[in-house]
């Protein structure tokens, strides 16, 4: 128990069975951790020296074939941080990252709070709905998303055609980069949320009775409660949730890229995932590609700094 | 505090129910139902929304081409139901077939599952067990490469496997999975391991029980809760990959699962969304029924063990 934030943790309970551990030995552990050491010094430490070589060299797709790699200093970084496509794409990808974290995030808290106040028929009737959308396949939910939106026969089209009167059939929505967005961030909300309202409702449950009937009879409204007792409780777990859903939402890669294939304009909707991707696997330009990738990787690990300190921190290790 | 946390949090829902005197609570109590049809109406609006999605991939399936491409929706199948969009996904000879997709999905899966369990297992002993030098390197290095985001990765591991020979091989798919979800798993076994008293380990020692045997037959017990909730985990995660199996599963007769599915749409013809959506509804069967079942351990082990306060 050393900050005073973990007095107020709800998962205060858990420290006392996370105690430091007390048997001490050198090689056994060691022993048990070898295989998952290794598996993951083979297929994430060393691509990872190999990426940061590589975004030092010219890497095309003549290097793949075995010519030999020629070193370029700089080249890759300067070429990417001055091409202004680069910088588009990553102002791009943070837009659609804080319109997605946001909309997650005050959706799924505010279910939480709902699925507090529901009885137990219908708690469990949105959280079969929630789960049901949480457990789709993400590529299997992008193109069912895709057929809702379907240019000739979508539901969509078809609705808003009854609704309006106008004729919205052959209306393409992801053509139009804005509109293509929009649908990906329908798609990407949809499915994050499940897991931001179980979590805060799970978090939320756990803040005591009494505080919230004292605070009540002392006068405070509802939103009062939340914000001045709910919150200070849960406030952790918030941190944690919209550091991972910046994480998740920042390096979406299949949404964008199948919604592409189904209908939209590349260049124009690539995220910083896709264009690594299409730099890279589908142009050559590999030398290039793993400079953003390495720009990337710094990027996230700064993100989630916080999240990894606090974390060591709160666990007591 | 420890003892007393438990039944704090089961009153939690229940205590504010309690509150208020004789009149205001009757003036309460008006209020507080027509508040409760409110939030029963919003949670129906929120049911039809977050399953929309499900329900219309599933009535999609059932329906024949001619009432897909209609412009009068049908939102049952009733008396047009067929099967025949699942007789095209699973038959039709055209695209890349089904069952050899189905086959490398379930084989990758099962090494994952497999090798995951058991390596996450062995690690999260180590680091709840013994006090090391290293040890908390180690848990901050699996924290970070979480973050490393694979889509950043792909092309140098697209030149490892290329360069082993393992490029459209299960294993060289299953390795790479592997190394995708064992920080997670290792750290979610870990909050579970944990959990479990070392004193129960050290008493059965005591017994006369060899540290292996305590670890085998006490701790692992214990666990099932935990390895069900990271098994899940990783079932799902190489069930529904897809970039990753988009570089290395370059050849038709190793395609997965998600690969097979994206063969539906091709440039030079019209999708067929009715064997498309019976394409999804077979590959997503599979993941929502062990999702349901371990629904309940899956958000509380992501509260207690990854996500924890």
């Amino acid at each position: 128990m050393s900050s005073s934030t973990l007095e107020s943790s709800p998962a205060v309970e858990l420290k006392d069975t996370l105690k430091p551990p007390k048997k001490r030995s050198s090689k056994l552990p060691w022993l048990l951790l070898a295989p998952s050491l290794l598996v993951l010094a083979i297929m994430v430490g060393y691509p990872l020296v190999n990426l940061f070589i590589m975004s030092f060299q010219k890497y095309e797709r003549a290097q793949l074939m075995g010519v030999p790699a020629e070193w370029v200093g700089f080249q890759n970084y300067t070429d990417t941080l001055t091409d202004p496509v680069f910088w588009t794409v990553l102002a791009r990808s943070f837009a659609f990252m804080v319109v997605c974290v946001f909309l997650t995030m005050a959706i799924g808290i505010l279910l939480a709070l709902l699925m507090m106040r529901l009885n137990k028929f219908f708690r469990l009737l949105v959280s079969i709905g929630l789960l049901l959308a949480w457990a789709m396949p993400a590529l299997a939910a992008v193109i069912v998303w895709g057929w809702i939106f379907d240019t000739q026969y979508g539901v969509v089209n078809n609705v808003l055609t009854k609704i309006t009167g106008d004729n919205w059939m052959g209306h393409s929505w992801l053509i139009n980069p804005l509109m293509f967005y929009i649908v990906a961030a329908l798609i990407i909300v949809w499915q994050s949320v499940p897991f931001v309202a179980f979590t805060m409702y799970a978090g939320l449950t756990q803040v005591p009775g009494e505080v919230l009937e004292a605070a009540s009879l002392d006068g405070a409204t509802p939103a009062q409660r939340f914000r001045l007792i709910m919150v200070p409780y849960v406030r952790s777990i918030i941190v944690v949730l919209i550091i991972l859903s910046i994480i998740w939402d920042l390096r979406v890669f299949t949404q964008i890229f199948v919604l592409q294939g189904i209908g939209g304009i590349a260049e124009k909707t690539n995220t910083i995932g896709v264009y690594i991707y299409q730099m890279g696997m589908a142009q050559g330009h590999y030398g290039t590609a793993s400079a953003i990738a390495v720009i990337l990787v710094f990027i996230m690990m700064g993100i989630s700094y916080y999240y990894v300190r606090q974390t060591v921190k709160e666990e007591e290790l | 505090m420890s003892t007393l946390n438990p039944t704090v949090a089961g009153t939690a829902t229940t205590a504010p129910r309690s509150s208020g005197s004789g009149p205001r609570k009757t003036r309460e109590g008006q209020r507080k139902k027509v508040s409760n049809v409110v939030y029963s109406v919003i949670a129906v609006i929120v049911f039809a929304a977050s399953a929309f999605p499900v329900y219309w991939m599933i009535n999609s399936s059932f329906l024949p081409t001619n009432m897909i491409r209609s412009t009068d929706l049908t939102f049952f199948p009733g008396s047009s139901f067929t099967i025949d969009n699942y007789k095209n996904a699973i038959f039709n000879q055209e695209r890349a077939p089904f069952l050899p997709a189905l086959g490398n999905s379930v084989l990758v899966t099962f090494f994952v599952l497999i090798v995951s369990m058991v390596l996450a297992f062995l690690a999260s002993l180590a680091v709840t067990r013994f006090n090391f030098k290293g040890r908390k390197a180690f848990i901050i290095a699996i924290l970070a490469v979480q973050m490393i985001p694979g889509e950043a990765m792909m092309i140098s591991i697209f030149r490892i496997i290329d360069g082993w020979q393992l490029l459209n091989s299960i294993i060289g798919l299953g390795i790479v999975y592997l190394s995708g979800v064992l920080p997670f798993t290792i750290w979610t076994l870990r909050g579970f391991v944990a959990g479990v008293p070392a004193e129960l380990e050290e008493a059965a020692m005591i017994d006369g029980c060899s540290r292996a045997k305590a670890f085998w037959r006490i701790t692992f017990p214990l666990l099932a809760p935990g390895l069900v909730a990271t098994g899940v985990f990783a079932f799902i995660q190489a069930w529904n990959e897809f970039v990753m199996a988009l570089i290395i599963m370059t050849r038709p007769e190793s395609m997965t699962l998600p690969l097979w599915l994206r063969t539906f749409q091709q440039a030079t013809q019209a999708t067929n969304w009715g064997g498309l959506m019976a394409g999804s509804v077979l590959i997503a069967i599979p993941v929502v029924i062990f999702f349901l079942i371990v629904q309940g351990r899956m958000t509380g082990g992501l509260v207690s063990g990854a996500v924890k306060g």
